[in-house]
């Protein structure tokens, strides 16, 4: 099954029951699947919004009435939702908005890059807020991560990123997907606009106007986001036990890199893979623990240098990290990889 | 025994309005509520405000409200009706949220006829940021980025936005009101009355325009504001009913 119809098949899954977006390249058969999908399903919506600003705002409104709800769309239509993907982090609104990756910055390309790695983990728009960014590397994980989205989405009332490229929406790889969840089984969202019977009115809204107010509303969003870091960090580690040389990538540039670490570790190279699954939460604590044995990183991503910043922070004094990267949406080969690999066991002297 | 004749209405919170003196959006808000009550649906509509003065409209309009982002509330309308088709949803905007940042979304919303009930609030300037020029300003009027004057060649012509959207398709019912005098408040009523029977009757979507009085930022009292309405601004924009498709098939 191809990448973007599994999202939309995991969304149905996990209970999403409206999806807004706007056609662009390279993630376009996400929302034609959705169309199809939901135009069989009862108290489903579908629609193609005028503007990727519209979708978003969309997707903001079915979120306050309580129901499960996506967008999608690619970098330049991204970075048009941040408006709205702010105010739902404000208003503390759930909501799943896929980002297919092209090149950039500006129109760029449509060919697989990681260009949007800041944009994602550092909130995107105004108000120094965080979204959660989950980033698979294979259709089942797209299943896994796409039903998780909306479970994180629901837990801390915010939006969830997943971050994926070209590559990852057309892939076709086989699935397996566990049971629909039917939405009226959902925990009940006691926030949510559904008129006030037998209730106050209720409001929901992200304008603080007295600064203690908003201090303290800010506050909240800080004490929400250091919860997630305590708990959703998620990483895989690959062959890491022994390693002396750890690359650090996500994504399709794992993807990449495993084929690497497979290709030098038949070369007898200890070299292992470590996979941040969560951009943010960044797996800091776990990447600083493999500083204990590790002394070399290699941050492989397809951009000229963004989650290494990550990294660095991580690792502190611990560990010297090289940077290999691609920005363009050329595809990196593992041969590339191990290549460069190689090129850091020889100099400095890792493989004896 | 005495016989109430005039009372806050339910859907009126007991907050005291923050707007300036003679300002419409006072008046507007409490027909909103009027008619919430009438209809029997406060339990059941969820409105919308705008960014704008009325931003702060859930002081005192007493139903579930959720904010949007500066000129896109009917879009967020859109997903709250579309996901709940059971609700009656309102949005209450100004000229600049409505006709300038927000027209797209408006558009876009008349022509597929969301089932919503728009209530567009006209006085011809941007009031809360301090009164610059809006797309409905009339030409030569002074505002504080038209200081000597709207000028067409440098700032375009005064914008009909309640005529575009007449065109679209999925408009089905669009009336210019005003609030300055008690007859017009009373079309006004009737007006946003019929705005949400039309929701409520599924039949397409529906927006009252409401030339309404900015005394503040026109630098006039709240009497000559009014007066300046009919006067000058019903010039431009003309009272009455502009589309009406309601009884099509009757």
């Amino acid at each position: 099954m191809r990448g973007s119809h599994v999202i939309g098949e995991a969304a149905t899954r996990a209970g999403c029951r409206f999806y807004a977006g706007y056609p662009i390249t390279p993630q376009n058969e996400l929302p034609e699947y959705m169309s199809e999908r939901f135009a069989k399903l009862e108290g489903a919506t579908f629609i193609q919004a005028e503007s990727e600003l519209a979708a978003i705002n969309m997707v903001m409104g079915a979120s306050m009435a309580g129901v499960r709800a996506m967008t999608s769309s690619s970098s330049p239509g991204i970075s048009l939702k941040q408006e709205g993907i702010s105010y739902m982090a404000g208003m503390e609104l759930p909501a799943v908005v896929v980002n297919i990756m092209r090149g950039g910055p500006g129109l760029g390309n449509i060919a697989p890059t990681q260009q949007d790695y800041f944009q994602a983990t550092r909130g995107g728009g105004h108000g120094g807020y965080r979204t959660i960014v989950l980033a698979p590397y294979s259709g089942q994980e797209l299943v896994t991560l796409t039903m998780k989205a909306f479970d994180l989405a629901d837990v801390y009332r915010t939006p969830v990123i997943l971050l994926g490229d070209g590559l990852m929406g057309q892939m076709m790889e086989p699935v397996t997907f566990p049971d629909p969840i039917d939405p009226d089984t959902l925990p009940q969202k006691d926030w949510r606009l559904d008129g006030a019977r037998d209730r106050d009115s209720r409001l929901i809204a992200s304008l603080h106007l007295d600064p203690a107010q908003m201090e303290q509303h800010n506050w909240k969003l800080a004490r929400k986001y250091a919860a997630i870091c305590e708990r959703e960090t998620k990483r895989e580690s690959y062959l890491l036990d022994d390693a002396v040389l750890a690359v650090v990538a996500f994504g399709t540039a794992a993807r990449i890199a495993k084929g690497a670490v497979n290709r030098v570790r038949k070369a007898g190279l200890r070299a292992g893979l470590f996979r941040p699954i969560t951009l943010w939460p960044f797996p800091e604590k776990e990447l600083r623990a493999l500083t204990r044995t590790i002394k070399h990183v290699l941050v492989f991503e397809m951009n000229f240098g963004q989650m290494v910043e990550d990294v660095r922070i991580s690792v502190g004094e611990q560990a010297t990290v090289h940077f290999h990267g691609r920005p363009g949406g050329i595809i990196s080969t593992p041969h590339e990889i191990a290549d460069a690999i190689t090129k850091l066991f020889y100099r400095y002297k890792l493989d004896n | 025994m005495a016989k109430q004749v005039f009372k806050r209405p339910d859907a009126i919170k007991e907050n005291v309005f923050h707007y300036c003196p003679g300002c419409g959006h006072s008046i507007i808000h409490r027909l909103v509520a009027e008619v919430i009550d009438e209809l029997g649906i406060r339990d059941k509509t969820v409105g919308v405000p705008p960014a704008g003065c009325a931003v702060l409209a859930y002081n005192y309009i007493n139903v579930d409200m959720g904010e949007a982002p500066h000129g896109r509330a009917i879009a967020v309308a859109t997903g709250i009706k579309r996901a709940r088709p059971e609700l009656i949803v309102f949005t209450y905007q100004g000229d600049g949220d409505i006709a300038a940042i927000g027209t797209a979304e408006t558009i876009h919303a008349a022509n597929r006829g969301e089932r919503l009930s728009v209530i567009f609030v006209n006085n011809g300037v941007y009031g809360m940021t301090g009164g610059q020029m809006a797309p409905t300003t009339l030409l030569g009027q002074t505002t504080t980025t038209t200081p000597g004057g709207r000028l067409p060649l440098r700032d375009g012509f005064p914008l009909d936005l309640s005529q575009m959207l007449a065109v679209a398709n999925g408009s089905v019912y669009i009336e210019r009101t005003a609030v300055t005098s008690p007859k017009n408040i009373i079309k006004a009523k009737k007006a946003i009355k019929k705005a949400f029977q039309v929701q409520m009757d599924d039949l397409g979507f529906a927006l009252v325009e409401v030339l309404s009085q900015c005394p503040t930022n026109w630098k006039l009292s709240p009497v000559e504001a009014c007066r300046r309405v009919e006067e000058e601004v019903m010039q431009n924009y003309p009272l009455g009913i502009i589309k009406d498709t309601t009884h099509k098939g009757d």
